[in-house]
């Protein structure tokens, strides 16, 4: 039960509220068949009005178009986009068992009997909740909550799966467990989705692309790998995980840092650039590298997450090996290599 | 030990309550049915209810009175209640404020504003005397009563629906839409089941309102018998206490049976709400 990839575009659609909001700037976007596109962003950066803008729950403002393929949906109501929408709360109807959720859709649609059961069958099993199917809804967990809405949407075969902010209710360990779930079917169904979150994490774990947007603009498009391994600017680059800002000077083939130098193959001159955690290591004995004070030390199982002063004029935030022992007031020597540094324009 | 002292002082606690109950509640309703019980008929008050043509009447005109008032009220007030929550536009408070102004006026205000509307020198009189030449005259009718009924039953029913309507969660309706549902199946489906709690108690509410009005029937009732005038007659001019007393027996009785009938409803809808 493949679902043709529906292709998006949306050409210069703004939004501006009642009130004189302007919840988001012109925007001109192109969502591939079949792809998954994740809007990222804070509260406020109108990654959810652009999803409405789509689903069909907001009208853009004049001049604005949406196309689905090649067919303009601008003027057509949500009822009419055949579009699945999943909610952060779950948006189940309390009044219906989980198999008359997921009915509802077809039910609406006028599908016989026969074919319903089938086809609500089938929902349930792949979203492995069979057992589940005639519990009333506050029976359900949060987990098990999503995935009825999940089956509810994609029972009635959507042109395109809309997520809003899907996983966000849920606690740490369920919340990666749907993500991989979410992925999975959304590889196999090869349904073109767009997916909602302040989530960076997952964002990236989901994103075919990532849409970084931040106050009604997009700050930067681009697959989850070039957002986070060249942030178009600032925002980006601290929105999505964690950066340290370095500033120093070459000379005569050296960087000098307050930690001290480090061999430096570029021209002289002054130089300003950030750089991952990740990036930054612990130097091998009698090799060069930059001395700072470890002001924390956090233990996070899969590594520990170092701050050290005294390399750089700012803390710097190091993710060292979870096997070398290193505690708060220990010294500890630094080095990076120069093509992991993000050249920051502004 | 310990457990029958705090049992002892459980039931100190108890005391003052259990004495309000039974003097002002248990006491009075058992000298009722004794009433009822101690005419020239005995217990055969209670059959002639049912026997005797004008008892029966009243009480069948009553309750359907009351039932038609209720489901009125409750389609005006679903209707007004969820735009009223739903659209702000000028005027919005004042409007609230007009329909919620019959709660301040007891029942025999009500039935001289009925009157001042459909009564013999009343408003609608008036106008259809000019348009048509006849005088359309409904105040003292059962008509008039349905009018004055709704009209201090919209209030009561209103403010409930607000408070219950602007506690739906929106995003019900849009999954429904985004599912295909037009606006008559998301009111169908979503809005009306998540106002049915509300609409049972209100309504429950409504009808026991109107089962037992008084002042508003003693104002219009010139030619209807509704069951509270027919018992303020049976006691105040025929001084037949046993037919009195079997009759509200009667009328606390449905109108408490319909009370209970709706709260059983109410919960169970809101337990599988959820």
């Amino acid at each position: 039960m493949t679902t043709p990839g529906t292709r998006i575009r949306l050409t210069g659609c703004a939004k501006t509220f009642a009130d004189g909001t302007r919840a988001l700037e012109p925007l001109d976007l192109e969502v591939n068949a079949g792809e998954t596109l994740v809007f990222l962003g804070p509260s406020g950066c109108g990654k959810t009005t652009t999803l409405r803008l789509i689903a069909g729950l907001e009208m853009p403002d004049a001049c604005g178009r949406i196309l689905f393929d090649d067919e303009d949906v601008t003027a057509l109501p949500i009822e009419k986009r055949n579009v699945g929408m999943v909610f952060q709360s779950y948006a189940l109807f309390p009044n219906m068992s989980v198999a008359g959720n997921i009915a509802y859709g077809l039910k609406i649609r006028r599908v016989p009997e026969a074919e319903r059961r089938r086809r609500v069958a089938e929902m349930l099993e792949m979203m492995r909740i069979t057992e589940l199917a005639d519990r009333s809804i506050d029976q359900l967990s949060g987990g098990q909550r999503q995935r009825v809405a999940l089956a509810r949407a994609l029972a009635v075969e959507p042109r395109v799966l809309l997520l809003d902010e899907p996983l966000t209710a849920l606690d740490a360990k369920l919340r990666e467990d749907l993500r991989l779930e979410i992925d999975r079917l959304l590889r196999r169904l090869g349904i073109t989705a767009i997916y909602v979150t302040h989530d960076q994490a997952e964002a990236m774990a989901l994103g075919d692309r990532i849409v970084v947007m931040s106050k009604g603009k997009v700050a930067q498009i681009g697959r989850p790998r070039d957002i986070y391994l060249k942030p178009a600017d600032r925002f980006v680059a601290d929105f999505i995980g964690n950066i340290n800002r370095l500033s120093g000077m070459v000379r005569n083939g050296l960087l000098e840092l307050p930690g001290g130098t480090l061999p430096w193959d570029s021209p002289d001159g002054p130089l300003q650039a950030a750089l991952r955690p990740e990036s930054l290591r612990i130097a091998e004995d009698g090799l060069p590298g930059l001395t700072g004070t470890v002001i924390s030390a956090f233990f996070l199982g899969d590594r520990q997450r170092l701050l050290v002063e005294g390399v750089a004029p700012e803390p710097l935030i190091v993710d060292a090996p979870n096997r070398i022992e290193i505690s708060a007031g220990d010294t500890v020597r630094l080095t990076f290599d120069a093509d992991a540094l993000i050249p920051l324009s502004h | 030990m310990s457990d029958m002292r705090e049992n002892t002082l459980l039931a100190l606690l108890l005391a003052p309550a259990l004495l309000v109950f039974v003097a002002f509640f248990l006491l009075p309703i058992g000298r009722l049915a004794l009433a009822a019980g101690s005419g020239p008929d005995g217990i055969m008050a209670y059959a002639a209810i049912l026997t005797d043509a004008r008892y029966r009447e009243s009480l069948i005109a009553t309750v359907l009175l009351s039932a038609g008032v209720t489901l009125a009220t409750l389609a005006l007030c679903a209707v007004c209640g969820l735009f009223l929550e739903r659209n702000r536009f000028p005027g919005r408070a004042v409007l609230i404020g007009i329909m919620t102004l019959p709660l301040s006026f007891p029942g025999v205000v009500v039935g001289f504003l009925v009157i001042m509307l459909a009564g013999r020198q009343g408003l609608i009189g008036d106008l259809t005397q000019a348009l048509t030449g006849s005088k359309l005259v409904f105040a003292y009718s059962m008509a008039g009563l349905f009018i004055g009924y709704l009209y201090f039953s919209i209030p009561r029913v209103i403010l409930t629906v607000m408070a219950s309507a602007e506690k739906l969660d929106r995003r019900l309706e849009e999954a429904a839409r985004s599912l295909g549902a037009s606006t008559f199946a998301v009111t169908r489906d979503v809005i009306l089941p998540g106002l049915l709690p509300a609409l049972l108690s209100s309504g429950a509410i409504c009808f026991a309102t109107s089962m037992g009005a008084f002042g508003t029937a003693f104002t219009l009732a010139t030619n209807i018998d509704v069951l509270p005038m027919v018992i303020y007659t049976e006691f105040t001019l025929h001084a037949n206490i046993a037919m009195a007393a079997a009759l509200s027996l009667i009328l606390g009785l449905i109108t408490w049976a319909v009370l209970a009938l709706a709260r059983t409803a109410a919960g169970s809808s809101v337990a599988a709400a959820g």
